[in-house]
Protein backbone atom coordinates (compact mmCIF):
# COMPACT_ATOMS: atom_id res chain seq x y z
CA UNK A 1 0.00 0.00 0.00
CA UNK A 2 1.59 3.49 -0.83
CA UNK A 3 0.25 6.86 -1.82
CA UNK A 4 2.38 9.52 -3.76
CA UNK A 5 1.77 12.90 -4.95
CA UNK A 6 4.21 14.26 -7.37
CA UNK A 7 5.70 16.79 -10.17
CA UNK A 8 7.69 14.22 -11.69
CA UNK A 9 6.66 11.56 -14.42
CA UNK A 10 5.91 8.03 -13.14
CA UNK A 11 7.26 4.97 -15.06
CA UNK A 12 4.24 2.07 -15.12
CA UNK A 13 6.73 -0.66 -15.28
CA UNK A 14 8.94 0.35 -12.40
CA UNK A 15 5.93 0.89 -10.16
CA UNK A 16 4.79 -2.66 -11.18
CA UNK A 17 8.23 -4.12 -10.34
CA UNK A 18 8.04 -2.65 -6.89
CA UNK A 19 4.90 -4.23 -5.95
CA UNK A 20 5.50 -7.62 -7.11
CA UNK A 21 9.44 -7.30 -6.46
CA UNK A 22 10.03 -10.70 -4.69
CA UNK A 23 6.82 -12.45 -4.12
CA UNK A 24 4.94 -15.07 -5.44
CA UNK A 25 1.59 -14.68 -3.74
CA UNK A 26 0.27 -12.34 -7.04
CA UNK A 27 -1.43 -13.58 -9.68
CA UNK A 28 -3.03 -10.27 -11.35
CA UNK A 29 -1.50 -7.09 -11.86
CA UNK A 30 -3.65 -4.10 -12.93
CA UNK A 31 -2.63 -0.97 -14.02
CA UNK A 32 -4.85 2.50 -14.48
CA UNK A 33 -2.92 5.45 -16.09
CA UNK A 34 -5.05 8.64 -16.49
CA UNK A 35 -3.35 11.06 -19.27
CA UNK A 36 -4.14 14.62 -20.39
CA UNK A 37 -6.33 15.15 -22.86
CA UNK A 38 -5.85 17.66 -25.77
CA UNK A 39 -9.05 19.01 -26.04
CA UNK A 40 -11.65 19.68 -23.58
CA UNK A 41 -15.75 20.40 -24.56
CA UNK A 42 -14.53 20.52 -27.96
CA UNK A 43 -11.62 23.42 -27.94
CA UNK A 44 -8.21 22.65 -27.90
CA UNK A 45 -5.98 22.82 -24.31
CA UNK A 46 -2.63 23.70 -24.37
CA UNK A 47 -2.18 21.73 -20.85
CA UNK A 48 -3.31 22.20 -17.62
CA UNK A 49 -2.13 22.62 -13.98
CA UNK A 50 -2.82 20.74 -11.08
CA UNK A 51 -3.49 21.93 -7.68
CA UNK A 52 -3.86 20.38 -4.44
CA UNK A 53 -4.17 20.30 -0.57
CA UNK A 54 -1.46 18.83 0.97
CA UNK A 55 -1.53 16.92 3.86
CA UNK A 56 -5.51 16.21 2.99
CA UNK A 57 -4.46 14.93 -0.07
CA UNK A 58 -2.01 12.00 0.99
CA UNK A 59 -5.23 11.15 3.87
CA UNK A 60 -7.67 10.62 1.29
CA UNK A 61 -6.05 9.10 -0.95
CA UNK A 62 -4.63 6.61 1.77
CA UNK A 63 -8.17 6.13 3.78
CA UNK A 64 -9.18 5.21 -0.04
CA UNK A 65 -6.71 2.67 -0.82
CA UNK A 66 -7.67 1.09 2.68
CA UNK A 67 -11.20 0.95 2.28
CA UNK A 68 -9.89 -0.86 -1.35
CA UNK A 69 -7.54 -3.30 0.94
CA UNK A 70 -10.83 -3.82 3.56
CA UNK A 71 -13.32 -4.89 0.75
CA UNK A 72 -10.29 -7.24 -1.76
CA UNK A 73 -8.40 -9.35 -1.45
CA UNK A 74 -5.39 -7.25 -2.16
CA UNK A 75 -1.42 -8.17 -1.67
CA UNK A 76 -0.60 -4.85 -2.83
CA UNK A 77 -1.64 -1.30 -4.46
CA UNK A 78 -0.21 1.77 -5.29
CA UNK A 79 -1.68 5.12 -6.18
CA UNK A 80 0.58 8.07 -7.69
CA UNK A 81 -0.89 11.64 -8.81
CA UNK A 82 0.96 14.06 -10.67
CA UNK A 83 0.61 17.80 -9.32
CA UNK A 84 1.66 21.03 -11.23
CA UNK A 85 2.02 21.61 -15.23
CA UNK A 86 1.06 19.01 -17.19
CA UNK A 87 1.06 18.68 -21.05
CA UNK A 88 -1.45 16.78 -23.34
CA UNK A 89 -0.02 13.74 -23.69
CA UNK A 90 1.50 13.54 -19.99
CA UNK A 91 0.56 11.30 -17.42
CA UNK A 92 -1.55 12.32 -14.28
CA UNK A 93 -2.17 9.29 -12.26
CA UNK A 94 -1.59 5.76 -11.91
CA UNK A 95 -3.29 3.39 -9.93
CA UNK A 96 -1.54 -0.35 -9.72
CA UNK A 97 -3.10 -2.86 -7.59
CA UNK A 98 -1.99 -6.79 -7.46
CA UNK A 99 -4.22 -9.74 -5.83
CA UNK A 100 -3.72 -13.11 -6.29
CA UNK A 101 -6.83 -13.35 -9.17
CA UNK A 102 -7.85 -10.96 -11.59
CA UNK A 103 -11.63 -10.52 -10.13
CA UNK A 104 -9.85 -8.88 -7.43
CA UNK A 105 -7.23 -6.41 -8.96
CA UNK A 106 -9.65 -5.03 -11.79
CA UNK A 107 -12.62 -4.58 -9.46
CA UNK A 108 -10.21 -2.57 -6.62
CA UNK A 109 -8.43 -0.32 -9.40
CA UNK A 110 -11.67 1.00 -10.53
CA UNK A 111 -13.33 1.11 -7.18
CA UNK A 112 -9.94 3.28 -6.26
CA UNK A 113 -9.96 5.43 -9.63
CA UNK A 114 -13.83 6.24 -8.96
CA UNK A 115 -13.32 6.97 -5.10
CA UNK A 116 -10.31 9.40 -5.64
CA UNK A 117 -11.79 11.42 -8.50
CA UNK A 118 -14.97 12.18 -6.39
CA UNK A 119 -12.90 12.45 -2.82
CA UNK A 120 -8.98 13.32 -3.19
CA UNK A 121 -8.64 17.64 -2.69
CA UNK A 122 -7.21 17.71 -6.61
CA UNK A 123 -7.99 20.41 -8.83
CA UNK A 124 -7.80 20.95 -12.48
CA UNK A 125 -7.14 24.30 -14.23
CA UNK A 126 -7.01 23.86 -18.04
CA UNK A 127 -4.92 26.25 -20.50
CA UNK A 128 -6.56 27.52 -22.94
CA UNK A 129 -7.17 29.85 -26.46
CA UNK A 130 -8.92 31.93 -24.15
CA UNK A 131 -7.18 31.99 -20.70
CA UNK A 132 -7.66 29.49 -18.11
CA UNK A 133 -10.64 27.75 -17.16
CA UNK A 134 -11.16 25.46 -13.78
CA UNK A 135 -12.70 22.35 -15.02
CA UNK A 136 -16.00 21.28 -13.72
CA UNK A 137 -16.76 18.25 -11.27
CA UNK A 138 -18.83 15.95 -13.57
CA UNK A 139 -22.32 14.22 -12.28
CA UNK A 140 -21.26 11.20 -14.02
CA UNK A 141 -18.27 11.00 -11.79
CA UNK A 142 -20.70 11.25 -8.67
CA UNK A 143 -22.65 8.37 -10.19
CA UNK A 144 -19.76 5.79 -10.65
CA UNK A 145 -19.18 6.47 -7.00
CA UNK A 146 -22.68 5.65 -6.32
CA UNK A 147 -22.86 1.88 -8.18
CA UNK A 148 -20.09 0.77 -5.19
CA UNK A 149 -22.81 2.28 -2.30
CA UNK A 150 -26.10 0.33 -3.77
CA UNK A 151 -24.05 -2.71 -5.00
CA UNK A 152 -21.95 -5.40 -3.30
CA UNK A 153 -18.69 -5.24 -4.88
CA UNK A 154 -17.01 -8.13 -6.22
CA UNK A 155 -15.80 -10.86 -5.10
CA UNK A 156 -16.29 -10.27 -1.68
CA UNK A 157 -18.96 -7.94 -0.62
CA UNK A 158 -18.72 -5.80 2.54
CA UNK A 159 -21.49 -5.25 4.91
CA UNK A 160 -20.96 -1.77 5.21
CA UNK A 161 -21.92 0.78 3.73
CA UNK A 162 -18.96 3.62 2.60
CA UNK A 163 -19.05 7.18 3.30
CA UNK A 164 -20.76 9.05 0.21
CA UNK A 165 -18.23 12.09 -0.64
CA UNK A 166 -20.11 15.38 0.62
CA UNK B 1 -8.99 30.84 19.00
CA UNK B 2 -7.09 31.68 15.92
CA UNK B 3 -8.16 28.88 13.17
CA UNK B 4 -6.47 28.55 10.19
CA UNK B 5 -8.72 28.94 6.84
CA UNK B 6 -7.19 27.45 3.74
CA UNK B 7 -8.32 28.44 -0.06
CA UNK B 8 -8.03 26.31 -3.34
CA UNK B 9 -8.72 26.83 -6.68
CA UNK B 10 -11.33 29.34 -7.96
CA UNK B 11 -12.02 30.02 -4.64
CA UNK B 12 -8.22 31.00 -3.73
CA UNK B 13 -8.02 32.81 -6.82
CA UNK B 14 -11.61 35.17 -5.86
CA UNK B 15 -10.66 35.56 -2.03
CA UNK B 16 -7.17 36.31 -3.19
CA UNK B 17 -5.25 34.40 -0.67
CA UNK B 18 -4.22 31.01 -0.18
CA UNK B 19 -4.47 31.10 3.60
CA UNK B 20 -5.38 32.95 7.00
CA UNK B 21 -5.56 32.95 10.92
CA UNK B 22 -9.08 34.05 11.67
CA UNK B 23 -10.74 34.77 14.97
CA UNK B 24 -13.96 33.01 14.95
CA UNK B 25 -16.64 35.49 16.09
CA UNK B 26 -19.14 34.30 18.78
CA UNK B 27 -22.34 33.01 17.00
CA UNK B 28 -20.58 31.06 14.07
CA UNK B 29 -20.54 27.97 15.20
CA UNK B 30 -21.15 25.53 12.06
CA UNK B 31 -19.75 25.60 8.38
CA UNK B 32 -22.51 26.91 6.89
CA UNK B 33 -22.51 30.12 9.50
CA UNK B 34 -18.63 30.81 9.05
CA UNK B 35 -19.39 31.28 5.18
CA UNK B 36 -21.84 33.71 5.57
CA UNK B 37 -19.66 35.78 8.14
CA UNK B 38 -17.07 35.27 5.58
CA UNK B 39 -19.14 36.75 2.66
CA UNK B 40 -19.77 39.60 5.22
CA UNK B 41 -16.26 40.68 5.26
CA UNK B 42 -15.77 42.05 1.93
CA UNK B 43 -16.48 42.04 -1.76
CA UNK B 44 -13.75 39.61 -2.63
CA UNK B 45 -15.37 36.92 0.08
CA UNK B 46 -19.22 37.65 -1.11
CA UNK B 47 -18.30 36.71 -5.20
CA UNK B 48 -15.80 33.59 -3.36
CA UNK B 49 -18.86 32.61 -1.48
CA UNK B 50 -21.58 33.60 -3.71
CA UNK B 51 -22.53 29.86 -4.86
CA UNK B 52 -22.18 28.88 -1.52
CA UNK B 53 -24.29 25.96 -2.72
CA UNK B 54 -21.39 24.03 -4.92
CA UNK B 55 -18.54 24.95 -2.40
CA UNK B 56 -16.99 22.04 -0.24
CA UNK B 57 -15.45 22.03 3.12
CA UNK B 58 -12.82 20.11 5.28
CA UNK B 59 -12.25 20.84 9.27
CA UNK B 60 -8.97 19.44 9.72
CA UNK B 61 -8.41 17.90 6.30
CA UNK B 62 -11.34 15.72 6.59
CA UNK B 63 -14.42 16.35 4.32
CA UNK B 64 -17.59 17.99 5.92
CA UNK B 65 -20.94 18.70 5.17
CA UNK B 66 -22.55 22.65 5.75
CA UNK B 67 -23.66 21.83 8.93
CA UNK B 68 -20.50 20.40 10.76
CA UNK B 69 -19.38 22.03 13.94
CA UNK B 70 -16.79 24.24 14.07
CA UNK B 71 -15.97 23.00 18.00
CA UNK B 72 -12.14 22.02 17.79
CA UNK B 73 -11.56 23.30 14.26
CA UNK B 74 -7.94 23.58 13.95
CA UNK B 75 -7.95 24.20 10.11
CA UNK B 76 -10.73 24.68 7.89
CA UNK B 77 -10.62 24.93 4.14
CA UNK B 78 -13.02 25.58 1.30
CA UNK B 79 -12.41 24.89 -2.32
CA UNK B 80 -14.71 24.17 -5.33
CA UNK B 81 -16.06 20.44 -6.21
CA UNK B 82 -12.70 18.04 -6.81
CA UNK B 83 -11.63 17.22 -10.44
CA UNK B 84 -8.42 15.07 -9.74
CA UNK B 85 -7.78 11.74 -11.60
Amino acid sequence: MSVRVQHEDFDIGAEVKRLTAGRTDIGAVVTFTGVVRGESDGSGIAGMTLEHYPGMTESELASVEAEAAARWPLQASSIIHRVGRLAPGDNIVLVVTASAHRQAAFAAAEFLMDYLKTRAPFWKKEAGPDGGRWVDARESDDDALARWERSASMPTSPSHRVKRAP
Amino acid sequence: MPVKILYFAWVREKTGKAEEMVDLPAGVATVAELITWLKGRGPEYAEAFARAHVIRAAINQTHVQPTASLAGAREIAFFPPVTGG
